[in-house]
């Protein structure tokens, strides 16, 4: 490999690198804030996805899609955190994997029944639709570099919305103590079903966004969840950080590993999980 | 292979699902038990649909009965879960007693049907499965493949590429069986026609993140791409292929799959791509056109060739069963006029090989619009090397 | 109540056993997949229920041994019972002590990503290198034998004999497990389970402990997988696959997690549950969907039944489950 081509693998790298982020963001959030194991997030995702296709559809531009996806999925991860996941926050993570478990069947067939099983694509939006060329015959789509940017930004967001917002405050008041931050006001209830929702969101998000370069197809939320698992795994759990770099680091891996390594692909992200968890049990930015 | 037993009569009371819904007084052995174990959910459910609406169209064609005697449907939902294979498989044959087992898409849950059947002896039917095994070393006298084996499709774009002075080609697939098997089909052609593989590309299945390989095909620079995806996947790689900006510097082949069923997502990124497969659209028989109203007509939906080859597992169990005038246990002279059988296809005539693996046109065909035109035969009556098969 | 239990245990085991005699060959197999299943869920449940590790890769254990079998396997005869059946859960028992030592430094929410990962990359392993044999799968012609002196023991190829060869093996892991949780061993479990660190302070090395209780769940899961590849000649990557996994996980908690037969009776109503749903005879086109009710269903055992179904008779072992 010389050294352009290796530093168009190193742009492949990171970018995918970032999408990864923008789904495990709100898992990992979810997973530190309120502890709660959620195996649907990929189906949130997907969710997204399909979104993207029947609204882009209907107002004839991703544009006007993504506002109003943004909308539905908040409003999914209100209604799905009142009847379902409330119920759940003070017991076992096992149960809490079994529901979702039970949800990503659910998911899978009410997708099924609403959009059939079809592959479907949605189209990138013109101001985004050209391409800026690498090499003689290679060239790199904006929209790709655009959702990098796009997952920045949001990474930058979620970091001031910790750090800086009231919302914030609360959340991390709540994730350290429950019961202090309870006493001292913090309605945890309200506070919980704002991150759900959040998190619903940026899963919904990430798949809307991806679904002009993904296609919008069955099953596709079972790929990205464990992907995005040994994301949070690597990360440490709750951390927006160590969800980016680990993304980052799990980006290059997949894309290295792929031209370097093609029999192992399948298995290079696992083995570095491996490798990190040796290093660090509890991920590499521990909370 | 062991003995086959047809109903137990002893242990008749043990009630067999579906026989309780039916009158109670139905005469013994009225009907062919044919049994579907198909996807009915998950990602190839659109697949059993059309491969079962196709078997349905040719069972009304022929007055609901072949060989004078109506069928009997038993269903199982096989989830493309190979893990299950051998047990939904056995639902049929030992659960339901079926007379023939007619599927399936996914090449993996086959392979379990195939060792199943193989002990039981009960006749089998593959509307799509294309595993090299299936008709290949796995053969057996009751199995039989109404659709392709995997090296079948792409074995003719190793000449359409010589032809148009394309001699090095970057091969990528995803790392699975069928991955795999379809490169096997296009190295044979390709290197019989002198053309060279520079570099096989594998991606973990089912990984859809290509960018890093289509980096590396810019930079060996190939005189054409051939590829192997289906679904989701190939609808990504697509558009993927397009927006990288090879597509229009490299050309992008493949076996048919890469453009079945996508056309619609994929948009102009798949315009131009050509393919090689046993079905297309715009075959122009009278054939063709009859059958694809009669669907239409019939299910509201146009055909694939997914529904074709369900259509032709009904024909060939027609033929099968019209030989031996409705006498199902006469399965020595059912399977011989299986072999014998030229099936008279929306796709054009074919035959049985020995393996029992259709001896087929392959069609070239191009993306037009949202079409998969036919543009000439690739290969005329190709038939499957069958390695490793005992009965060729 | 210890006595009255064994009365009813050995009243089901005779029930079962007497089985074969009436059923046809289809629900004799059936009920001896059910029984393979219920070592797989006894297994899991020594995980789960006893020691609070929550396992979303126990699949891996299964698929390994099961690969192993068809590996070991020569191609068109038998293999031998007396070495790959050890050969196999040996390979369980290294892999539960390679994978142990690191899962088990975690905890939590970790754990169980963690166990979900690394049966991810069993998957790979036996999907992609050749070690596996493909995504297609590999076939086992045979099944073992149990020879003695050039004599077979057992005709395991007859279903009725296969059965009750499974049905033996249930009932020895049953006993055996019995017999460990009553002893110290299980109840040093249930104290690590409830409260690592006085364990600790009591002077257990809690880790050994867990180690081998992995190590043995994940050999029990490897005769399960053993058992299952035997039965239908036929292993493929997607039996280490996490919905085999999480399936597992739902009968374990179905049954009643923290008992045994609770996990076998769990096994036991999810199979047949599955059955039932996606028949299409009794459901028509609505089968189709039939994982639309699986997921509801599980949904509702989690929302209202923590205990499971041996919860339900009041017979329980376990405190409310809560975390902090």
């Amino acid at each position: 490999m010389d050294f352009y081509s290796f530093l168009i693998q190193l742009l492949n790298g990171v970018q995918y690198g970032l999408l990864l982020f923008l789904v495990a963001s709100g898992l990992t959030l979810v997973f530190g804030i309120m502890g709660i194991i959620n195996l649907a997030h990929g189906s949130f995702y997907m969710v997204g996805a399909y979104l993207a296709f029947s609204l882009a559809g209907l107002t004839g531009n991703l544009f006007t899609a993504l506002p109003l996806g943004i909308g539905v999925s908040v409003l999914l991860g209100f209604a799905l955190e009142w009847l379902f996941y409330r119920h759940l926050y003070a017991r076992d993570h096992l149960y809490q994997v079994l529901m979702t478990y039970g949800l990503i069947l659910v998911f899978e067939e009410l997708r099924s029944i609403i959009w059939g099983d079809d592959v479907h694509g949605v189209a990138v939006p013109d101001l985004l639709s050209a391409s800026l060329p690498l090499t003689d015959n290679l060239s790199y789509p904006v929209y790709r570099l655009a959702m990098s940017g796009v997952c920045l930004l949001i990474a930058g967001g979620l970091y001031g919305l910790i750090k800086k917002t009231r919302l914030g405050m609360m959340i991390r008041a709540g994730s350290s103590n429950r019961e202090m931050a309870e006493a001292l006001g913090v309605n945890i209830k309200r506070v919980y079903t704002v991150v759900f929702a959040l998190g619903v969101a940026l899963a919904a998000f990430a798949g809307m966004i991806a679904a002009p370069v993904s296609s919008v197809y069955p099953n596709m939320g079972a790929q990205v969840l464990i992907i995005c698992f040994v994301v949070v795994v690597i990360g440490g759990i709750g951390s927006v950080w160590g969800a980016l770099l680990a993304a980052i680091l799990i980006g290059l891996t997949d894309t290295f590993g792929k031209v370097l390594l093609p029999d192992y692909a399948g298995m290079s992200t696992y083995i570095l999980m491996a490798l990190v968890l040796l290093w660090r049990p509890e991920g590499l930015f521990k909370r | 292979m062991s003995q086959y037993t047809r109903r137990n009569f002893l242990k008749g009371g043990a009630a067999v699902a579906g026989a309780t819904l039916l009158p109670a007084a139905r005469a013994q052995g009225a009907r062919v038990k044919v049994g579907l174990m198909l996807p009915y959910t998950g990602t190839y459910a659109q697949l059993g649909v059309a491969i079962e609406n196709g078997f349905r169209l040719a069972l009304a064609e022929h007055g609901g009965k072949f060989g004078g005697r109506e069928i009997e449907f038993y269903k199982v939902d096989d989830e493309s879960d190979p893990g299950k294979a051998p047990e939904n498989a056995n639902k049929l044959v030992q659960r339901d007693k079926v007379d023939v087992l007619v599927g399936t898409v996914h090449s993996g849950v086959e392979m379990g049907i195939i060792k199943v059947v193989r002990e039981s002896g009960t006749l089998h039917i593959i509307p799509n499965a294309g595993a090299d095994a299936a008709t290949g070393g796995m053969c057996a006298p009751n199995i039989f493949r109404t659709s392709f084996s995997n090296w079948q499709p792409p074995y003719p774009l190793g000449k359409i590429l010589m032809d148009r002075g394309l001699k090095s080609a970057v091969f990528i697939t995803w790392k699975y069986g069928a991955g795999e098997e379809s490169l096997g089909g296009f190295r044979d052609g390709y290197s019989k026609a002198g053309g060279k593989i520079v570099k096989e590309l594998f991606l973990p299945f089912p990984n859809v993140e290509f960018q890093a390989l289509l980096t590396e095909i810019a930079a060996i620079k190939p005189d054409a791409v051939v590829c192997f995806f289906a679904g989701g996947g190939a609808a990504k790689f697509i558009r993927d292929y397009a927006a990288a900006g090879l597509k229009g510097k490299i050309p992008l082949f493949g076996a048919g799959f890469l453009t079945d069923g996508i056309l619609d997502a994929v948009g102009d990124a798949a315009q131009g791509i050509e393919t090689t497969l046993h079905y297309g659209d715009g075959i122009e028989t009278k054939r063709n056109k009859d059958f694809r109203l009669a669907y239409a007509k019939t299910f509201l939906l146009q055909p694939d060739v997914y529904a074709v080859q369900g259509y032709d597992a009904g024909l060939l169990l027609a033929a099968g069963l019209a030989a031996v005038k409705g006498d199902i246990n006469n399965k020595a002279g059912m399977i011989k006029a299986m072999e014998a059988a030229r099936i008279d296809s929306p796709r054009g005539p074919w035959t049985m090989s020995k393996a029992h693996n259709p001896i087929q046109d392959i069609y070239l065909r191009r993306v037009v619009g949202k079409e998969n035109k036919v543009i000439g035969v690739a290969h005329k009556a190709l038939a499957d090397p069958a390695r490793g098969c005992k009965m060729v | 109540m210890k006595s009255k239990t064994s009365v009813l245990l050995l009243i089901v085991l005779l029930l079962f056993a007497l089985f074969p005699f009436v059923g046809e060959k289809f629900y004799v197999q059936l009920v001896a997949k059910v029984m393979i299943m219920a070592i797989f869920a006894m297994s899991l449940d020594l995980l789960v229920g006893y020691s609070g590790l929550v396992s979303l890769g126990h699949a891996a254990f299964f698929g390994l041994a099961g690969y192993v079998l068809a590996r070991l396997a020569p191609q068109y005869e038998a293999a031998s019972l007396w070495t790959s059946l050890p050969l196999a859960l040996a390979a369980c028992a290294a892999f539960a002590l390679l994978t142990g030592l690191l899962v088990l430094r975690t905890s939590g929410v970790y754990f169980i990503m963690v166990t979900l990962a690394f049966a991810q990359m069993l998957f790979f392993v036996f999907h992609d290198t050749p070690l596996g044999g493909g995504s297609d799968g590999i076939y086992l012609y045979a099944k073992p034998e149990l020879m003695l002196g050039g004599t077979s023991l057992l005709n395991l190829e007859d279903h009725r004999v296969f059965y009750w060869f499974v049905l033996g093996l249930v009932a020895a892991v049953y006993l055996l497990l019995q017999r460990l949780l009553d002893a110290n061993f299980g109840r040093a479990l249930i104290g690590i389970k409830s409260n690592e660190h006085r364990m600790r302070a009591l002077g257990y090395d809690t880790f050994r402990y867990k180690l081998g209780i992995y190590m043995l769940s994940g050999m029990l899961a490897g005769l399960a997988g053993y058992l299952a590849a035997m039965q239908y000649g036929f292993v493929n990557p997607d039996i280490l696959g996490w919905h085999t996994s999480g399936s597992v996980l739902v009968m374990v908690i179905l049954g009643g997690m923290g008992t045994l037969h609770g996990a076998a009776l769990g096994a036991f109503v999810f199979i047949l549950l599955q059955e039932v749903l996606s028949n299409q005879a009794w459901f028509g086109p609505v089968a189709k969907h039939w994982q639309l009710a699986m997921g509801l269903f599980i949904i509702a055992v989690a929302l209202f039944l923590p205990r499971g179904l041996a919860g339900l008779s009041g017979q329980r072992k376990l405190r409310e489950e809560t975390h902090g």
